[in-house]
């Protein structure tokens, strides 16, 4: 567990980048500080670490104040990852995870192990062990920079920005692993970003500070959306609060429409058959939904290119987020709703979802929520 | 020409004895190595130290400038001429000499080490820093060897400009192949001066070579680039990880 | 310095034979190099190639090259032809690389745009990536004037007369104040020449100077 006590950051320049901040991150928990630039977070970060000494208040870690500690010490039980890696370029993949067991005095055999155990881990080709980072991309680099921090398996990882410098698709994927890694870990993280949907997809608990490095609100993301204590974390979290919250709750078992499907060749005799309102779902034989068609528009056996892949679909027991995505995107307006495997449940419409969505009880205002 | 040359080359006795081609350019290394060396055990640890902490950095900056515009031929005459005199025997020439040498050498490594700490990835500092090394570990581990490139290539100047000077420095007594250049000058031996000049031309060539080579073999493949082929899909290919969630369309 | 001042009209005659065995070599350098340095570009293989050459030209000491010049060329030692085209040869090693870099560091997409909107390729080099490699280019300039006013000296040995002699002549008669003459006037010049080839730069290229105003 981290603690924060009145911690405040003023630079020889008169700026105070930091104003008596004070948070908990709880053990075993992702807390994400997230804000605008200049509202100190990097900055709070980097005083865990003592990477930068605060001018006031102090910093524990599970009971230690961390102003007592030998700052080498203290750096090599945390875990650190940073935006551009900082892999250091002269040695190999495998040398660059090893270095903190190095470091710790490890011999070299059982290093090198942890190091290839941890690339797997991140899901890099142990290939890749003997190569140098300039010959990995964005997202690989960052990897074996996670992979680095974890080696001497720290208790406690500080990771600033870390996805923010690859592209969107690469950051998703990196995201989603991240989540996994955590889940199978249980590391306590804080974790530096300025994109407050990436604070909402990974934290634990969001915590946003403002300009001038004060704390606007510290909660979990659920009830961020719902409840932002000010306009300014109104303004910050951003627009879509309510769709956007919908991600976090799972659906209930729905009730769902049966429906006719009709598979790639069916003439449009058979298609018009089946139909319902006009529509009818193209399966494959698996029935995995592959589109939907009108069968009054085509004259010929159904092909690939005739159908219609307007709409997403949802898993069952998934976020009602998707399900409502579902629904809406559909061109039939019936959301097609499938299993675990890919293969069709159903379908359903938007009204129905929406009344569960209204049945459900918004996050509780908590008596108790102060910014500080 | 080329014949007169090869001829005098050929005659045995030119590479024997005391005045041999041989002894000349055992001498010429040891001069230029002994040079090299001194100038590198001061430059490298300047050069780090500027390059780490950032101070004197001006130092640096005007040092080669400097150094460059210098004729080393007056600066070998000016430290004879001054420093001769106060001294005896041999080390009459050979220190001033000596002098010369390492300070036109020191320029070129200073420059070399500090442009290698400087150029040195920030963030792969501040991982090191972040990770527990302490400042010079820090300077072991990371730094060093991030520079070695550049060092090396300041080693590289310095030791061509140590050869050139060193091949003058006969006209001050100095030994060395130089001393074929300047005596057939002076007895018009032109086979001789020619002879000299080739063979001063080829050992420089082979030393830088050695130097170019020394450099392959130490400076790591991660900061060269020279790691064999690798297909440009594999480094591509993101990881082998498990598909995106289920989000096609339909 | 009483010595200066009864050999002023000597010292002058003698610097102004400095200028012109250093200078010449550097404007004939810096033409010969700006096709090589092209080509480098233009045929990726060349490049280390030309590389590997000219470092291979730059490495042999001075005074071997003044002496071996002559005998290649046929010409005579003292022939200051000799040092002309031995210091051509030292200024083209050095900008060969330089001009390289220099059209190099032309951003592609200025090249891409020039191409675009119609400029063949000679009115291209010409208008747009020559004028956008002057700074890296005159970068290397100075660093081949400077050095060249240091080797020129060197000549002296070889009886080549330019500032470098009165070394040679403090030297053989044990006289300090020729030597101290001769090594100011090589540095007074070499400076003097890095800042002619800065000054031109800096006319050359006006929008450096713009954006310098525009903050």
């Amino acid at each position: 567990m981290i603690r924060f006590e009145t911690v405040s950051k003023d630079f020889p320049d008169g700026t105070r980048a930091v104003d008596e901040l004070t948070f908990e991150a709880a053990t075993g928990q992702i807390t994400v500080l997230v804000g605008p630039s200049g509202c100190g977070k990097t900055t709070s970060l980097r005083m865990i670490n003592r990477m930068i000494q605060p001018t006031g208040g102090r910093i524990w870690i599970d009971d230690q104040d961390t102003a007592q500690l030998d700052e080498a010490q203290l750096r090599r039980g945390i875990g650190y990852v940073i935006q551009h890696a900082g892999l250091f370029p002269h040695r190999t993949v495998v040398a660059n995870i090893a270095t903190v067991p190095m470091l710790l005095g490890w011999n070299k055999r059982r290093a090198e192990a942890r190091a290839l155990e941890l690339l797997e881990r991140v899901g890099l080709p142990t290939s890749f062990a003997k190569r140098y980072p300039a010959q990995l991309s964005g997202g690989q680099q960052q990897r074996v920079g996670v992979a680095r921090a974890l080696a001497a398996d720290p208790p406690v990882m500080l990771m600033d920005e870390p996805f923010s410098a690859v592209d969107p698709v690469v950051r998703e994927q990196l995201q989603d692993e991240f989540l996994r890694l955590q889940d199978d870990l249980g590391k306590t993280i804080v974790f530096v970003t300025h994109d407050i949907d990436e604070a909402i997809k990974l934290g634990d608990r969001v915590a946003v500070l403002r300009a001038g490095g004060k704390l606007a609100q510290l909660a979990d993301p659920a009830y961020l959306l719902a409840h932002p204590v000010d306009d300014f974390v109104a303004d910050f979290v951003g627009r879509d609060r309510g769709y956007r919250a919908l991600g976090f709750q799972a659906s209930p078992q729905f009730l769902l429409m049966q429906e006719q499907t009709v598979p790639l060749g069916a003439t449009p005799a058979q298609a018009a058959d089946g139909a319902r309102d006009g529509w009818i779902l193209v399966v494959d034989a698996n029935r995995r939904p592959l589109g939907w068609i009108e069968p009054d528009r085509i004259t010929t056996p159904i092909e690939p290119e005739m159908l219609q892949r307007g709409g997403t679909v949802a898993t069952a027991g998934g976020p009602l987020r998707n399900v409502l995505d579902a629904a809406l995107s559909s061109p039939s307006r019936r959301g097609v709703i499938v299993d675990d495997q890919g293969a069709l449940l159903g379908t359903i419409r938007a009204h129905k979802v929406l009344a569960e969505i209204e049945e459900r009880a918004r996050p509780e205002l908590q008596d108790d929520e102060a910014p500080r | 020409m080329i014949n007169r040359i090869l001829t005098w080359l050929a005659d045995g006795a030119h590479w024997h004895g005391d005045d041999g081609i041989l002894r000349r350019v055992v001498e010429h290394l040891e001069y230029s190595l002994t040079a090299l060396l001194i100038a590198s055990l001061i430059a490298i640890p300047l050069g780090l130290y500027i390059g780490h902490t950032g101070r004197g950095r001006f130092l640096v900056v005007n040092a080669v400038g400097a150094a460059r515009a210098i004729p080393s031929l007056g600066l070998l005459f000016l430290a004879v001429l001054w420093l001769g005199p106060k001294l005896s025997g041999d080390i009459a020439f050979l220190a001033p000499t000596g002098l010369v040498l390492v300070v036109l050498a020191i320029p070129s490594i200073l420059s070399g080490a500090y442009a290698g700490v400087e150029g040195v990835d920030p963030a792969a500092r501040d991982a090191a820093i972040g990770m527990g090394m302490r400042g010079t570990e820090v300077l072991r581990h990371v730094e060093f060897p991030c520079a070695l490139p550049l060092i090396l290539s300041g080693i590289r100047s310095a030791m061509l400009q140590i050869i050139a000077t060193a091949t003058i420095a006969a006209v001050v007594s100095l030994g060395g192949l130089g001393r074929f250049l300047i005596d057939g000058l002076a007895v018009r031996d032109t086979p001789q001066t020619a002879s000299g000049a080739v063979l001063v031309a080829v050992l420089a060539l082979i030393v830088d070579l050695v130097l170019a080579l020394i450099q392959r073999l130490v400076v790591s493949p991660g900061l060269t680039g020279r790691y064999g082929k690798v297909s440009l899909m594999d480094a591509e290919t993101e990881a082998t990880s498990p598909a995106p969630a289920l989000q096609h369309s339909v | 310095m009483i010595w200066l001042r009864g050999h002023l009209g000597d010292v002058l005659g003698l610097t102004v034979q400095h200028i012109y065995l250093a200078g010449v070599p550097l404007l004939l350098g810096l033409l010969i190099a700006l096709p090589f340095g092209w080509l480098a570009r233009r045929y990726r293989g060349l490049y280390p190639l030309l590389i590997i050459g000219t470092g291979l030209l730059y490495t042999i000491p001075s005074l071997a090259l003044f002496i071996m010049l002559p005998l290649l060329l046929g010409t005579k030692i003292l022939d200051p032809n000799n040092v002309v085209i031995a210091m051509t040869i030292y200024t083209v090693a050095l900008l060969v690389r330089t001009v390289a870099d220099g059209l190099g560091s032309v951003p592609d997409e200025v090249n891409q745009a020039a191409t675009a909107m119609g400029y063949r390729r000679v009115r291209r080099f010409m208008s747009v990536e020559l004028p956008l490699a002057v700074p890296v280019i005159s970068a290397g300039l100075r660093v081949a004037a400077v050095s060249n006013v240091s080797i020129v000296s060197v000549a002296a040995l070889i009886g080549v007369p330019q500032l470098g002699s009165l070394f040679t002549d403090g030297f053989n008669r044990a006289f300090l104040d020729p030597i101290v003459v001769g090594v100011t006037a090589c540095v007074l010049l070499a400076l003097l020449f890095d800042m002619t080839i800065l000054g031109a730069t800096h006319l050359v290229t006006p929008w450096q100077r713009a954006g310098k105003a525009s903050v």
